[in-house]
């Protein structure tokens, strides 16, 4: 079983309410050394690797469900792998 | 795993007392009901069993004042929720519950799971939800941490209704200090059911199958005093969750499967109830004793989220959308493939046995076996002490307090910006108030109305709790709470029929907190009888203290009236230019527990004046009939504030003003003398409605194109342009909530 | 014309279109599950608002892979007309019918409230009925509304008249030149945040939606 971590975000010129406002309240908490905060999603997938190959596996959940591409990009990391 | 303590060691290191059984009621159960000592599950049900969230231990005494039956009523307390008739075989169902403590821990999801749990006692009932409430309670808006609880809250509200398509279409929101540490959100739902799909929540019929539909369970909100015992807990424990989350999506798959079952199916189907408090063994031993049957269960056939499950944890967890069935024997599979259907999972867990005993098995072994009425009929009834609070004693000797104002208009200006006054928009707004599309009245008005599709009816709902009134004098507030509601219902053009509650009190263990409950509930039964709305339904809710300092008592009444033609429903903003305006009932010196008085002394004191209820039903029947005839363009409720914000929330939203002149001295255009409405009334209807209601009214002045609120005392006078007044309404909880403190 | 309305698991306003169709305008519409395959036998197809899916994920996301999907598509190709609001909007760009994407309103909340639009396009079968740069009250009930696209697809957009409500007073979720609703570039795909089926009877007090439904029964008449 590999297990992967696929992060799910906004492309860069996407505007990201959530990641505003959340430097907000970051500033208001006086941390002004942080410049920009955005915010994205992962999904933690468990995969068989006899089954697929996982790169190609990601690559096809990531582009038929996880990612809307007229907004978002994806990249992954493998986290374990046995 | 499985370390459970032996019958022995429970009674040597008397855990029960950490699970909430007392010391008598543990002796009670083991000489006097089993004869035996009860083990370690047997012990976790009676804890649960008998609190006071399950068996009403403590409130029922006297909560048996409340009248609970009229002609109208189908259903009243005891199941999911009462019915009450509505004609053409249909009935309205309804119930309100509180989720006081859950919000508390977890806001969101307390208030959101405050919601399902509400509309599944609806549709438990064979009643499809058609409206939802709320009534919630906060501190004042001063500080993050109250900002952050009404901010999660109300999304919890939203995000739970909003996704199952249930629109919010009326509540109340109010601030006080009192709540800071222990806000109060209770839920109402409403819905309307023909009176042949009408369920209990029963098993009965030996043989037949119990059956468990909907989510898995997992160790949701277990008791929360167990996990203080370290001696139980072993390490994984820790890592255990308290706060139940809820799905919203899974409810509504849950709702229509239930509903599909109890309206085309009935022939299947033996009796159906919500799994809320306590879980499994709440509504499973409750549909026996119903049914007066015994009933045995394999928990291990219960789905499971978790691994390990003790049957403890089984019994009383409360995952979220789960219901309990009563299936004939035969039609198990029917009952499967039904809830296939909508990707549900329905599991037979047991069945109804001969003569009354609870059986439970678990992993091979029997782990309860007692008589079903041990858990749910004999619970140790124990008298309350009751003792005046010394602050009501002082009260009777004051003299009435009159407010001395300098400046009508000014004091008008900063009501309207008081929160509990102010707009509630900004938090109104982000509920769907619309979906169903039946919402004829909306948010903001005195009551919500749903039209009844296929019939010329519609219904009309609110909730209100005044807790200031029924802390300076809980007998004449408790009168004051449902005379309110009854208002709002009849300002809206509708006929009231029956009332739900939440009582939110304090320790009842306080001698003084429960003679507050005793006196408030002799003072809402007295207003029930003569308002002929009976108490279908409700929920207790104690404890609620912050730092040992109580709330005040908060009675939150939920109203349900009878609109006959929807096309007669009554608005609650002016209509037309050159309407005359009526004040309906007298003003008298009602400051105490005003909001003028909190605006001025920054706290509320002194004593309320008892009022005479009958005539004021009297009157309220008469300007409902003027209303039935039509003779009515409009009609506002006068409650916080009193006459003068009233005047001007009638013409916020309009483009119209209004002129009147007032017979009185300006402290008394704030006065909050109880049973009070304004109306407006075009010329044509004007001799008709003076006829029929006579002495009771007072001509006060007219609409007025001029966007503008003319107001003429004997001491003072103004002229108030609409749009700055409205400003100041809107704006000001807005901008409590953006302000840096 | 017969009319489907596809009912998804966590549809809610399926009620809603449902009745205005066929209490309000005395229309023959049926409710289509989106376990079904086909849509034979239909002559314009809605996908309602809701939590489809309990708007996990995405909002429309797991909606669009339902049976019925590939029957809508199809339906679509074929030039006929399909109408989504709300979720229905959402699932119609999900799945490719409709350009661009809706995100989460700027202000991260739900917001439910009645907001002034201008029709600016009247050349789509939901359409003809009202006048081009007409202003109308419509409701609003979303948390994701906000429309998005890059600019070179919005520029596209706009040249080919493929906006069709725009939000006049107040742009309510941030949407990108104030974009309610669009169709695709044949113009029989529309698509719109607004709730046209609450607006269908003074009794709930507006009926500016009303037309959108008349103008494809007018259409169905003319054709059929």
């Amino acid at each position: 079983m590999t297990k992967v971590r696929i992060f799910v975000t906004y492309k860069q010129s996407v505007f990201d309410p959530q990641g505003e406002t959340i430097t907000e309240a970051v500033h208001s908490l006086g941390h002004n050394e942080v410049k920009e905060i955005k915010v994205g999603k992962f999904f933690d997938v468990t995969i068989d690797s006899r089954e697929k190959e996982v790169g190609e596996s990601v690559k096809e959940i990531s582009e038929q469900l996880l990612v809307n591409f007229n907004l978002e990009t994806y990249r992954y990391e493998i986290m374990e792998e046995d | 795993m499985n370390k459970e303590l032996t019958p022995e060691q429970i009674k040597e290191q008397k855990v029960y007392l950490e699970w909430g059984l007392t010391q008598k009621e543990y002796e009670y159960i083991c000489d006097k009901l089993l004869g035996r000592l009860p083990n370690y599950t047997e012990t976790g049900l009676f804890s649960v069993m008998w609190s006071e969230h399950c068996s009403y231990k403590k409130s029922k005494p006297v909560l048996k004042l409340f009248p609970n039956k009229n002609e109208r009523v189908l259903q009243g307390p005891g199941e999911g929720a009462g019915i009450v008739d509505i004609g053409d075989n249909q009935a309205v169902v309804f119930k309100a519950e509180s989720h006081n403590h859950p919000s508390v821990v977890e806001p969101y999801e307390g208030a959101a799971t405050g919601v399902g749990g509400i509309l599944r006692d609806i549709f438990s009932m064979g009643a499809r939800p058609i409206a939802s409430l709320d009534s919630l309670h906060f501190g004042e808006i001063d500080n993050a941490r109250t900002k952050y609880l009404i901010n999660e809250v109300v999304a919890g509200i939203g995000g739970y209704g909003n996704c199952m398509g249930i629109p919010t279409v009326a509540g109340e929101i109010t601030f006080d200090d009192c709540y800071a540490g222990n806000p109060l959100v209770n839920a109402m739902s409403v819905g309307i059911l023909d009176q042949s799909h009408i369920q209990k929540g029963q098993a009965k019929g030996i043989g037949n199958a119990v059956m468990y539909v909907g989510a898995k369970t997992g160790r949701d909100g277990i008791h929360g005093a167990t996990f203080a015992s370290a001696d139980f807990a072993d390490d994984k424990e820790t890592q255990r969750s308290a706060v139940q989350v809820g799905d919203p999506f899974m409810e509504k798959l849950l709702m229509e499967a239930c509903i599909e079952l109890t309206n085309n199916h009935q022939d299947w189907l033996v009796g159906i109830q919500d799994m809320g408090a306590a879980g499994i063994v709440s509504s499973s031993c409750e549909m026996s004793s119903k049914a007066n049957s015994g009933m045995e269960l394999n928990l291990d056939m219960v789905p499971q989220r978790e691994e390990g499950m003790s049957a403890y944890e089984i019994m009383l967890s409360e995952s979220q959308e789960r219901m309990l069935l009563c299936v004939k024997k035969g039609h198990e599979n029917d009952v499967k493939k039904l809830f296939e259907d909508y990707n549900l999972e329905a599991v037979v867990i047991g069945r109804v046995t001969e003569g009354h005993d609870y059986i439970l098995h678990h992993k091979g072994e029997v782990v309860t076996n007692i008589p079903v009425s041990t858990l749910t009929d004999d619970v140790l009834e124990e008298p309350s002490e009751e003792r005046v609070p010394q602050r009501i004693l002082d009260n009777k000797n004051k003299d009435t307090w009159v407010p001395q104002l300098s400046s009508a208009k000014e004091t008008l200006e900063a009501l309207l910006q008081q929160p509990t006054i102010a707009s509630k928009k900004m938090f109104t707004e982000t509920y769907d108030s619309q979906v169903r599309t039946s919402t004829v009245v909306g948010p903001g008005s005195d009551a919500g109305v749903i039209r009844i599709r296929g019939t010329k009816k519609a219904l009309a709902m609110t909730t209100d709790g005044n807790g200031r009134f029924i802390y300076l004098n809980p007998e004449v507030g408790g009168k004051i709470a449902v005379l309110e509601a009854a208002t709002n219902i009849i300002s809206s053009g509708a006929l009231p029929l029956a009332i739900t509650d939440c009582l939110n009190y304090g320790d009842p263990n306080d001698p003084e907190i429960y003679w507050e409950l005793h006196q408030s509930i002799n003072g809402m039964a007295e207003a029930c009888r003569t308002l002929d709305t009976p108490v279908i339904s409700g929920n207790v809710s104690l404890y609620n203290e912050n730092n040992g300092e109580a709330i005040y008592p908060t009675a939150m009444i939920g109203m349900v009236g009878l609109i006959k033609d929807v096309y007669r429903t009554v608005p609650s903003f002016v209509q037309n230019t050159g309407d005359k305006l009526y004040l309906v009932g007298k003003t008298g010196n009602d400051f105490n527990g005003s909001e003028l008085q909190k605006l001025l002394n920054n706290k509320i004191s002194g004593d309320l004046n008892d009022f005479d209820l009958e005539k004021v039903n009297s009157y309220l029947k008469n300007l409902l009939v003027t209303m039935e005839q039509g003779l009515v363009s409009s009609s506002h409720d006068l409650s916080e504030g009193g006459l003068g914000v009233s005047l001007a929330e009638m013409v916020f939203g309009t483009d119209k003003g209004i002129k009147v002149s007032l017979d009185m001295k300006k402290e008394l255009l704030f006065s909050e003398t109880p049973g009070r409405l304004v109306v407006s009334v075009s010329k044509d209807n004007v001799a008709a409605f003076e006829e029929i209601m006579g002495e009771d009214i007072t001509e006060i002045g007219e609409v007025q194109v001029d966007h503008q609120l003319d107001i003429t005392l004997t001491d003072d006078n103004f002229v108030a342009e609409v749009s700055e007044l409205e400003k100041l309404w809107e704006e000001a909880i807005p901008c409590l909530m953006k302000s840096k403190d | 014309m017969k009319i489907a309305v596809i009912v998804f698991p966590g549809s809610n306003c399926d009620i809603d279109l449902y009745e205005a169709l066929h209490t309000v305008c005395d229309a023959d519409v049926e409710y289509v599950s989106y376990k079904q395959d086909n849509l034979d036998g239909f002559d314009a197809v809605m996908l309602p608002g809701g939590f489809s899916y309990g708007d996990y994920l995405r909002c429309g996301a797991i909606a669009r892979f339902s049976p019925i999907m590939p029957a809508v598509i199809e339906f679509a190709k074929n030039g006929k007309p399909v109408f989504g609001t709300c979720n229905g909007f959402q699932i119609l760009t999900e799945v490719g019918l409709l350009p661009g994407a809706l995100k989460r309103n700027n202000s991260l909340k739900f917001v439910c409230k009645t907001v002034e639009l201008t029709v600016e396009n009247t050349n789509t079968p939901f359409t003809s009925l009202y006048k081009k740069g007409e202003k109308i009250n419509l409701p609003i009930a979303h948390a994701d509304g906000s429309y998005y696209a890059d600019e070179e697809l919005l520029a596209e957009l706009e040249e080919n008249g493929q906006v069709v409500f725009r939000y006049s007073k107040e742009n309510p979720n941030g949407s990108l030149n104030d974009i309610a609703g669009i169709t695709n570039k044949q113009g029989n795909v529309l698509g719109m945040m607004p709730h046209p089926e609450r607006a269908v009877e003074m009794l709930l007090g507006n009926e500016d939606g009303l037309r959108v439904f008349k103008s494809l029964l007018e259409e169905g008449k003319v054709k059929g």
